[in-house]
């Protein structure tokens, strides 16, 4: 969507205006690639306008509904994973996770914190393309391994030490490709997890070795269960490209736990016009997986997280609302440890950037000491203190999230039901599959 | 490790797919530490003998099927038929020996240990090789050791398209033809370290009667290792 303040006229003669087309974006971008021959790498998610969870808005109890007391009234937050096959599903405190991201993108104090803060109140972690570290195994008490198709530093000690295993099939941020880490972040202790030669650019391979498709998905998740003695809860990860196909054959494949990445999800590192343009909006991709459960009478059964541009409670219960199990933040928790911090202002503008703005993941430079390998800057992230502000943050997410339950009359965060909501704007209520406020309309189900 | 020599009649342990599930044999053999075990009637079955974790031996009497082995720590598996997709993968120690064919991804990502496919190897052999060694004593298919970072692959035989594309560090031997290189692999010269490792490799495969002087050497150009604009057409 395009900012309106092009159409400003800039000139009183002739009534120039800027392009809405060539806008200023347009034409620095086409400068920088024509100057540069290089394609932008950032990192973040997608910054452009999107239709998300504050297109919908809840009802609220009513004559007809009636309300939980706050503080008083009990509104249960737990949740399992895993309960199709695994023999130990995994027991969390509250529905909200933290997302997989490497040691490599992320330091090992960035690791740490976010295994301490979600330990803390109850939730799991999650590894990434680089393997699993011991500040982070150390620091999580459920810890999720990721099986991806680098599989960088995979091996089967760590697979039995990990209390899940998630597919990786795909990314929000990037569905249909691989990972990708600059020379400047390999250093020495990364390329040895990795099997590489140190300083050189990492792009991990974007479909996995050994298997295509989903019949081969089901034998090598059978592998990874006879491996694990069919103790591990096995998640698949998705990117947001096909969600409804993609959740059937992730089932079909054997899942117990679908993950569904919207293209809000972001990314250490990859191609700007892949974060902007591939894969759907987390509203739209939720729809999706959840229609694909309930046809099959596998909602419930087969659990679903849903991530990308998950900010407050108000997503976290929406997401619930419209069908998710559980939900897992990247981005929030990173912010949450420190980064787009205010305080670090004056350096942000060395970089040429902003907080808010900060998208240079890939560099290493990151002045909060989050998305960088250079022990100088990692040192200034206190994982104590760090984990502490993400233990603080998962608590008041979880608290908006009760408190629109018990608005809903619900004791359980999991009775969030779509009959709950209402859309704000035509896209949405045709994304989200619930009515536009004021209508019983559902764009393409009818009720105008 | 043990070897097929210390076994007798008497101290094999014999499973059998015909009786028993696949947990149940996969179960045996990975909390077994050591000993020879044969597994009979394995008709294809997918993931047999994964996740063994000591230095055991096994014998699978037959074809296998998807990702035989997989894995592996320590042990020496031998199949006395084909394996299909995967055999080996992520192996870490150990041997795996296929007496026939191996179909697609052969040894993919395997960070040690020795992986022995008597007739060929199917296309993407030795995928994202991470340290182990494979020999291929006929030939192998398209796009073998395709971004392979560390280890070696051995072919008797002829190599297909795109050998050794986007490789990293691993080095690849070849006797026969190569049908073309991919992006970024080269022909280097073999030097004397090279036919060393080589005939090391050839005796620990067993493979009488070859020598290293048969073969030629391929590995990274490592012009792809930082990103040019230059380069595009690689990419």
């Amino acid at each position: 969507m395009s900012d309106q303040s092009n159409d400003r006229i800039i000139d009183q003669t002739w009534g120039q205006r800027l392009s809405h087309s060539f806008d200023p974006y347009s034409i620095h971008e086409i400068r920088r690639a024509a100057a540069t021959g290089l394609y932008r790498i950032r990192g973040y998610g997608a910054k452009r306008v999107l239709p998300t969870f504050d297109d919908l808005v809840f009802l609220g109890a009513s004559i007809s509904r009636y309300p939980l007391e706050g503080y008083r009234e009990a509104c249960d937050t737990s949740v399992t994973l895993g309960t199709r096959f695994a023999k130990k599903p995994i027991e969390l405190k509250i529905p909200i996770t933290i997302a997989g991201m490497s040691f490599g993108s992320l330091s090992a104090n960035a690791k740490e914190s976010l295994g301490r803060g979600a330990t803390e109140v109850g939730t799991s972690t999650t590894t990434g393309d680089g393997g699993m570290t011991q500040e982070e195994r150390g620091h999580s008490k459920t810890l999720v391994y990721q099986y991806l198709p680098s599989r960088y530093g995979m091996n089967p000690d760590d697979l039995r030490r990990a209390d899940a295993i998630e597919v990786v099939v795909g990314q929000g941020a990037k569905p249909g490709g691989g990972g990708m880490l600059l020379g400047q972040k390999i250093t020495e202790r990364v390329a040895k997890m990795r099997t590489l030669p140190q300083g050189i650019d990492q792009r991990s391979a974007c479909r996995h070795p050994d298997w295509t498709g989903p019949d081969d998905l089901a034998i090598k998740i059978q592998e990874l269960r006879e491996i694990t003695a069919w103790e591990k809860p096995i998640y698949i990860k998705i990117g947001a490209a096909r969600p409804y196909y993609d959740t059937l054959l992730a089932v079909k494949a054997g899942a117990d736990v679908v993950v569904v990445d919207g293209m809000q999800g972001a990314t250490a590192a990859t191609q700007e016009c892949f974060i902007e343009h591939v894969g759907i909006p987390t509203l739209a991709a939720v729809k999706e997986a959840v229609r694909a459960l309930k046809g099959i009478d596998m909602h419930r059964r087969v659990q679903l997280i849903v991530s990308g541009g998950i900010r407050s409670g108000a997503d976290v219960a929406k997401a619930l609302a419209m069908g998710a199990d559980a939900v897992a933040i990247g981005t929030a928790a990173l912010v949450a440890l420190g980064d787009q911090d205010p305080a670090l202002e004056a350096e942000y503008e060395k970089l040429g950037t902003r907080a808010g703005a900060y998208e240079d993941w890939q560099a290493g430079d990151d002045p909060a000491g989050i998305t960088t390998q250079r022990p100088e800057l990692m040192a200034r992230l206190d994982p104590e203190k760090a984990g502490r502000r993400l233990a603080n943050y998962l608590r008041v997410l979880t608290l908006e999230l009760q408190t629109l339950a018990r608005a809903n009359g619900k004791s359980h965060v999991h009775n969030l039901e779509p009959a709950d909501l209402r859309a704000l704007t035509i896209e949405a209520a045709a994304m989200a599959g619930v009515p536009l406020a004021g209508t019983d309309w559902v764009p393409g189900q009818g009720g105008f | 490790m043990a070897t097929p020599s210390t076994a007798t009649p008497e101290n094999i342990v014999s499973l059998d797919l015909a009786d028993q599930s696949l947990r149940e044999v996969n179960g045996a053999l990975q909390e077994a530490r050591a000993g020879y075990y044969r597994v009979r009637n394995p008709r294809g079955v997918h993931a047999l003998a994964c996740g063994l974790d000591g230095p055991i031996e096994v014998e699978i009497d037959g074809h296998a099927g998807y990702y035989l082995a997989g894995m592996n720590k320590e042990a020496r598996v031998t199949v006395q038929g084909s394996a299909g997709v995967g055999v080996a993968e992520n192996m870490m120690s150990g041997e795996v020996w296929v007496q026939g064919d191996a179909s697609q991804s052969a040894g993919a990502t395997a960070h040690g240990g020795l992986l022995v496919v008597e007739g060929n190897a199917s296309a993407r052999c030795g995928i994202s090789l991470k340290g182990a060694d494979i020999v291929v004593k006929g030939s192998v298919g398209h796009m073998s050791c395709f971004m392979a970072q560390a280890g070696r692959l051995v072919v008797l035989g002829d190599a297909g398209d795109s050998l050794g594309d986007s490789l990293y560090e691993a080095r690849l031997y070849v006797r026969g033809n190569v049908k073309s290189l991919g992006a970024d692999c080269v022909e280097k010269p073999m030097r004397d370290e090279h036919l060393k490792e080589l005939d090391e490799l050839l005796a620990r495969a067993r493979c009488e009667g070859v020598s290293a002087s048969e073969f030629r050497r391929y590995g990274s150009a490592r012009s792809l290792y930082n990103f040019k604009t230059d380069n595009i057409g690689f990419y």
